[in-house]
């Protein structure tokens, strides 16, 4: 009787905590808000015209072009660059880095929210996506596709890193029960985290492999699985950078100025893995080029796009990454840690769109309103994101 | 029995108990074997039969062959055409060709569907299954022939493709293109009869048709076979598709990944295990140690 009404009382403060929490904090107008709120708002009404119309009315998707920017981007780049989280949870949690301790939160949220809405931005695509329940239950198992395997791999994924995050959400509502248990879950579910990201960040790639005949023979490989899984090492390790060095400007009085100290000191490791990386994706890059002899290719203007991706978009920031991180200069880290993002979203939008369906007169261009879904896509994940870490303990790693 | 036979004698098995008595209806004299469609392109003669009996039998758009000028120049089969009959200038003169899903024995499609609403039945064709689909049209990225085509103007969008009319064949009926063809052009059959007629045709006219049976070894062979006159890159097909089935191309992948979900995990936590327990781990470390170290501290 009594636990009862104990656990009565404790859920009545977390009820009435998670109301208080639930408001609006800051000032209103700020610019981006001024900026995200229309987007969000067309966004929302574009979705309405393409499930009530279709596909068709809101996108420039053809029969050639089956797949545009909101798979070629949301999905494909999108899960690309949230492969820090993985990254960064195998460093601090298999191998036992505690270098990178302070940053393992606000990766995994990042991860997370990716998912969620970059993998969430699917079910826009998906023509019925009533059905999009039916890889996970009833009798329709297409275990021989890799579809399949990245539909189960992107859920678990998200449960994993839910759980990886879900200390965090603990600590904030106070549960120190809950939190010491779900903190004992950590390893398992970073293992299994890291071994998911494998799978499906090379799957991404395998998703391209049956499309031989249609993608342009310098973006398709056999091996397209592996070049996937690595640059999503360095995609991962770039955006980290790039995020922290964001969320350092902005949030920064919610940092500690220990915090903000070793941020630095993070960088330049994080600069030489993704040099190192860089270096090894760009010898496989030229390795499968020379062992394919695909020399007479490179002098047309889709070699010319090829050597701009794999020379000014790996080859350039990865020699960046080396001399920021032997110079010591975070600038010049900074900067190449934006080229080595543009470098992987070149990359999967070749891939994914831009080399599909290379010999069709007929290009595909994104409509404006997908793009304006996009912009909606990454905005509400920023949404949710400010609201996480202004009310829960992400930036620190005390408690 | 060995494993050909067996393998045979269980595909009978299952397609008799799905299909009941209409296998007999066909007659067929390998009822095990895959159906196709021979198209012997000399033969026809452009009159669109095919289109409008197609159209017809899916209730889909029924085209006015006579007026419409639709020959002027090649089309794809589309979201409400099953099939379409182009016309190509050669130096043997105009040839038609019917174009529709080829019905590979390997399909890509169906292997590429994360929900198997596209299926490749055991008698042959592959048909599609609107309960099950979701929509992703990694099926259209996948198919080498690039069939199956989706309708963007619709709430609720098919996938559409010529499903070799499976539900006549059920029936006990020739698909209905194969039935309005008035010159012979489209023959119905078991795989290995159709590759029989269309190889006694080149034997009997060596210099009546290139040596070449279309679909008989193109991604890995397909249920439709073609026989031409002229080099079949020039009316319209694809001749660099290769003779690899397009499921082999993930297959290595898929076959990985049961080695990595088990072998990893055991990896990284032999790695773990390796990794320095006894690192003095100062002030921020304390949070990613186990809750019995904790204790112990």
């Amino acid at each position: 009787m009594n636990t009862n009404v104990a656990t009565a009382g404790e859920f009545n403060r977390i009820v009435r905590f998670l109301i208080h929490e639930l408001k609006p904090r800051g000032p209103w107008l700020t610019t981006f808000n001024v900026i995200s709120i229309p987007v969000i708002v067309a966004g929302l009404v574009i979705l309405c015209f393409r499930f009530i119309y279709g596909l068709g009315s809101v996108t420039n998707l053809t029969q050639e072009h089956p797949w545009g920017l909101w798979l070629g981007f949301d999905v494909v780049t999108g899960v690309a660059l949230a492969g820090g989280a993985y990254v960064i949870t195998f460093v601090v949690y298999v191998m036992r880095v505690d270098k990178y301790q302070s940053i393992v939160r606000i990766t995994v949220l990042n991860g997370l929210l990716a998912y969620m809405f970059y993998g969430g931005a699917l079910l826009f695509d998906l023509g019925r996506p009533w059905n999009a329940m039916n890889p996970f239950i009833g009798n329709s198992f297409g275990f021989a596709s890799v579809l399949f395997l990245i539909c189960w791999h992107f859920a678990l994924y998200m449960v994993a890193a839910f759980v990886e995050f879900s200390p965090v959400i603990a600590e904030w509502l106070n549960l120190e029960k809950a939190r010491k248990f779900l903190k004992s879950l950590a390893l398992g579910t970073v293992i299994l985290g890291v071994t998911l990201s494998l799978l499906h960040q090379s799957g991404l790639g395998a998703l391209f492999l049956m499309a031989m005949p249609k993608i342009h023979p310098l973006w398709w490989s056999q091996f397209t699985p592996v070049l996937f899984f690595v640059s999503s090492i360095y995609a991962g390790l770039s955006m980290i950078i790039f995020e922290g060095t964001v969320s350092h400007g902005v949030f920064k009085n919610l940092l500690t100025p220990k915090g903000h100290h070793s941020f630095d000191d993070m960088v330049f490791g994080l600069a030489k893995g993704a040099a190192i990386t860089m270096f090894v994706y760009y010898v496989f890059k030229a390795l499968l080029f020379i062992h394919e002899k695909q020399w007479d290719l490179i002098n047309t203007s889709w070699g010319y796009w090829y050597l701009l991706e794999v020379l000014g978009f790996v080859l350039v920031p990865a020699f960046m990454f080396a001399f920021g991180h032997k110079h010591r200069s975070l600038n010049i880290i900074k900067t190449a840690a934006v080229i080595a993002l543009l470098g992987v979203i070149l990359n999967r939008l070749n891939v994914s769109i831009i080399c599909f369906q290379w010999y069709e007169p007929v290009r595909y261009y994104p409509s404006w309103q997908e793009i304006t879904v996009t912009l909606m896509v990454i905005f509400s994940e920023i949404w949710i994101f400010r609201w996480v870490v202004t009310r829960m303990p992400v930036f620190s790693s005390e408690h | 029995m060995d494993r050909r036979g067996f393998l045979k004698t269980t595909l009978v098995a299952g397609t008799a108990a799905l299909a009941g008595d209409d296998l007999g209806a066909l007659e067929l004299r390998h009822p095990e074997e895959f159906v196709g469609v021979l198209v012997d392109t000399t033969r026809c003669i452009g009159c669109r039969a095919c289109e409008v009996a197609c159209g017809e039998t899916h209730d889909l758009f029924v085209p006015d062959v006579i007026n419409d000028g639709a020959l002027a120049t090649p089309r794809k089969t589309s979201e409400r055409q099953y099939t379409v009959v182009n016309k190509y200038e050669t130096e043997q003169g105009d040839i038609f060709v019917k174009r529709q899903c080829m019905h590979c024995h390997q399909a890509a499609c169906a292997t590429a569907c994360p929900t198997e609403a596209m299926h490749k039945t055991l008698k042959g064709p592959v048909t599609w299954d609107g309960d099950k689909c979701i929509g992703c049209r990694f099926c259209m990225i996948s198919c080498p022939f690039d069939v199956p085509k989706f309708e963007y103007n619709e709430w609720n969008p098919k996938l559409v493709k010529c499903t070799m009319c499976f539900e006549r064949q059920e029936k006990g009926l020739k698909p209905a293109c194969v039935s309005a063809c008035p010159t012979d052009a489209l023959q119905f059959g078991v795989q290995v009869d159709n590759l029989e007629i269309a190889r006694h045709r080149i034997y009997a006219h060596p210099d009546k048709y290139v040596h070449q049976i279309y679909g008989e070894h193109e991604a890995g062979g397909t249920g439709w076979l073609y026989l031409s006159a002229v080099p079949f890159d020039q009316i319209g097909f694809r001749t660099d598709l290769g003779r690899t089935p397009y499921p082999e191309y993930t297959r290595e992948f898929l076959y990985a990944v049961p080695a990595i979900l088990f072998g990893v995990p055991a990896f990284l936590l032999g790695l773990n295990a390796l990794a320095d327990h006894d690192k003095p781990t100062g002030g921020m470390g304390s949070e990613f140690l186990t809750g019995d170290e904790e204790a112990e501290r």
